[in-house]
């Protein structure tokens, strides 16, 4: 691997050192990379002392103590945007003005023209970010006489190289799915949307103060970003950037491939329903298994978190919870038939937004919000626990009637959902990113339809009528 | 013997489309080969699988001796390509697009730059060098074009629309430097859709329709495939009359005039003496006897006809 890349880099700085050259041609690179690093940075110095000083009037200083931090990160965010621009014009600009195929007929590599642009589309993003973060800190050492710790500045150069390399190497996925540089903005949304709510998450963090956190976003960047590029190697090659017609909308050819991931080779429901059973099903071995393990973390995670976050022992009052089963089962819907439909609905519900989260977030949104009931159940199997109570026989009661339909049914939502992302990311030989993706999407629709459904509506009538009943005989006072 | 161009059942397909459908081509050193056929056709396709830069469904390439699907990055080191469009960087300037190209092909600077220095002075760019190539025109981008695929003195040239926008002194320069190329022994494979064009440089002519190659030879044997015998034209001083009569029974007559008429003949270095001496007994004076030039635009659009047909 290390060899492979010691005999890609020569290429890639050819191309690499075109590219930066051209970029620097290019007053409409240049003019944003100046202003984002000489003028912004100095207008966020004049905005952190203005702060700073106002604050320290109400005696607010924590205030100014966490808004510097954050606007260092600012500071060095705005620069690597542009990261973005460049990439998609870079990757898809090429490719529009059709620059690109006399490239391809060169002796390089897929993975020098890759490596290359993307050396390119970093490079003066990130010089531009660290000098505006240099030129930010030199006006508070000069303004405020505030320095950050090593610690720190370390965080925030690893996060602005972390987010530059995350938004290229999806910058890339996206422009290999496109013509133009038009299609690739409109495109670019995908990246720039999660981009600004990272920001928003970061900025959380930073303002709560748990700094070390970041060090946690480093990483899940840099593993984002790992995937991401493992993606575009693999999309950017010859035969798919000078092989398909990607603009144009061929519906009776995205139906074919659906069809062929919902029907696969069956000729009858019964024989699309045994190969569901004996074929699709075990072919999603590694998403089912990887799910399983996500549901079991789940429910630890949780268990762990009860003693972290340990609700007051007398909500756990045995009495209580008989009376509320003796009681008020029927107020919440129980025992009802309006009641198992609500429930049947609620849960088709979460998992259609954790499907469709899903596919956009390369499994990781959908699978969270399926583990998430499962880490709540731990949760309280936890509280259960620290409050002395027999843990076992309140999951049996409240949980284990219903749950052992809905958990391997959410388990193999989880993993039909996983299977869209791995779609995506390990693609047969000769199949396009689309093709790939829209028959994991027949076979997604084929397991819910199949399977899923159906299991969810039976769980949905034992939670409501076996359940209770359950819970009653066993929780219920003598 | 291998030829440097070799194609065996070439077929490529993108999803559900067949865009090169078993095509066999073979082209030697030395040799051009015209590759025609209408838009769609398959033309640029072949090209890019011939260059290595898509690869064949089915079937085998082998260029310069390489296969392509097993020996790529060696198959494109040979290859000179230009594509149909020209895909310059305009903020560049030509010397230091060509030593760009120069250091991917692995030359050595001053190699590069005497090459570089060579190409912009045959193709007449050596006074353009302080331009940026945004400013250059149609054709000089197109000049350039063709100066970067013969950078690294390529075996194999493969030229897609090589004078498209050039104005008629740039085209016929090019045209020449093809000539030029051909007899250094290379093997050319030039798709156009210019028929003179191709008449003019190819050596053989391929016809390429819905991804097939409906019609393969040299310009006169598909003439006379496709539009029969030679045509040829007698004008005699003074009104035919019956001196029709005096034609050999084997020749076709496809039309007349008052003084001229125009006939297939099967074999004219057989009839045409006959002929002459048939006339020149019955007393009438021939003004000219000669074969009637057509074109290969008759016979693609013959061809295009026959496979429209089919």
């Amino acid at each position: 691997m290390n060899l492979g890349l010691t005999r890609e880099l020569p290429g890639a700085w050819i191309v690499a050192r075109r590219e930066i050259r051209d970029q620097l041609r290019d007053w409409r690179i240049l003019t944003p990379i100046i202003i984002l690093t000489l003028f912004f940075p100095l207008l966020m110095n004049i905005t952190a002392s203005t702060v700073v000083n106002f604050v320290e009037e109400y005696g607010a200083t924590i205030i100014g103590d966490r808004l510097i931090p954050f606007l260092l990160l600012v500071v060095g965010f705005f620069p690597i945007s542009i990261s973005l621009v460049i990439a998609l014009e870079s990757f898809a600009g090429e490719r529009e003005r059709l620059s690109l195929e006399p490239l391809l007929a060169t002796p390089l590599t897929d993975a020098q023209l890759y490596f290359g642009k993307m050396f390119a589309s970093l490079l003066a993003p990130i010089a531009g970010a660290y000098l505006g973060i240099f030129v930010y800190l030199a006006g508070l050492l000069w303004r405020l006489g505030w320095t950050p710790t090593p610690e720190l500045l370390a965080q925030v150069l690893a996060l602005t190289a972390a987010q530059a390399l995350l938004m290229v190497t999806a910058a890339v996925v996206i422009s290999t799915q496109t013509t133009s540089v038009r299609g690739a903005n409109l495109l670019a949304s995908f990246v720039i949307i999660p981009a600004a709510q990272l920001i928003i998450v970061e900025s959380l963090i930073m303002f709560w103060g748990r700094y070390n956190v970041l060090w946690w976003i480093v990483a899940a960047l840099m593993l984002t970003s790992m995937v991401l590029g493992r993606m575009g190697l693999h999309l950017f090659n010859r035969e798919e950037l000078l092989g398909r017609d990607l603009d144009n909308v061929n519906l009776r050819w995205g139906l074919a491939r659906f069809r062929e991931g919902f029907r696969g080779k069956a000729r009858s429901p019964f024989t699309w329903y045994r190969e569901t059973i004996t074929q699709t099903l075990p072919g999603m071995r590694g998403p089912l298994i990887i799910m399983a393990l996500a549901m079991a973390a789940a429910y630890i995670i949780g268990v762990r978190s009860a003693s972290t976050f340990t609700l007051p022992g007398e909500l756990f009052d045995q009495e209580r919870i008989s009376a509320v089963f003796s009681t008020e089962l029927s107020n919440f819907g129980f025992l009802s038939a309006l009641g198992w439909k609500w429930v049947a609905f609620n849960n088709l519900r979460a998992l259609a937004i954790a499907s469709v989260l899903g596919a956009f977030s390369l499994g990781i949104v959908g699978m969270l919000l399926l583990m998430a009931p499962v880490g709540i159940i731990g949760y309280f199997a936890g509280n259960f626990a620290l409050a002395g109570l027999d843990t076992s026989r309140l999951l049996t009661a409240l949980v284990l009637p219903h749950g052992i339909i809905e958990i391997p049914a959410a388990i193999i939502a989880g993993a039909a959902i996983l299977q869209l992302a791995l779609a995506a990311l390990s693609l047969p030989k000769g199949s396009s990113l689309g093709a790939s993706w829209l028959v994991a999407l027949g076979k997604w629709a084929r397991l819910s339809l199949a399977l899923v459904v159906p299991l969810i509506m039976v769980a949905a009538v034992l939670e409501v009528f076996v359940t209770p009943r359950v819970a009653v005989a066993l929780l219920a006072g003598p | 013997m291998q030829a440097p161009i070799e194609t065996r059942n070439l077929t490529k397909n993108f999803d559900d489309l067949i865009a090169v459908n078993d095509v066999t081509l073979r082209v030697e050193a030395g040799e051009v080969l015209a590759l025609l056929g209408p838009n769609g056709a398959g033309k640029t396709t072949t090209i890019r699988m011939l260059a290595s830069i898509l690869m064949p469904t089915r079937g085998s390439v082998r260029v310069a001796g390489f296969d392509t699907a097993v020996n790529a990055a060696e198959v494109r080191r040979r290859v000179g390509l230009l594509t149909e469009h020209h895909g310059l960087y305009t903020r560049m300037k030509s010397q230091e697009y060509l030593a760009f190209f120069g250091r991917i092909y692995g030359l050595d600077s001053d190699h590069t730059d005497r090459r570089v220095a060579e190409l912009l002075e045959r193709f007449g760019l050596a006074d353009a060098t302080d331009q940026r190539l945004g400013q250059y025109s149609k054709g000089m981008r197109q000049k350039l074009a063709m100066a970067r695929a013969l950078l690294h003195d390529p075996d194999v040239l493969l030229l897609d629309e090589p004078t498209s926008a050039m104005d008629p002194e740039s085209a016929r320069l090019v045209r020449e430097s093809i000539l030029d190329l051909r007899s250094e022994n290379r093997a050319i494979i030039v798709c156009t859709h210019n028929l003179s064009e191709a008449e003019l440089l190819a050596d053989r002519i391929a016809i390429i329709r819905n991804g097939r190659i409906v019609a393969q030879g040299t310009a006169s044997q598909l003439m006379q495939d496709y539009l029969g015998n030679p045509v040829m034209e007698l004008r005699v001083d003074g009104p035919l009359d019956g001196a029709v009569n005096l034609l050999p029974d084997e020749v076709n007559i496809r039309e007349q005039g008052e003084d001229w008429i125009r006939f297939q003949s099967p074999d004219p270095q057989q009839v045409n003496p006959r002929i002459i001496a048939n006339m020149a007994a019955a007393g009438v004076r021939i003004v000219t006897l000669s074969e009637v030039r057509r074109s290969l635009e008759e016979v693609y659009l013959s061809v295009m006809d026959r496979e429209a047909q089919e």
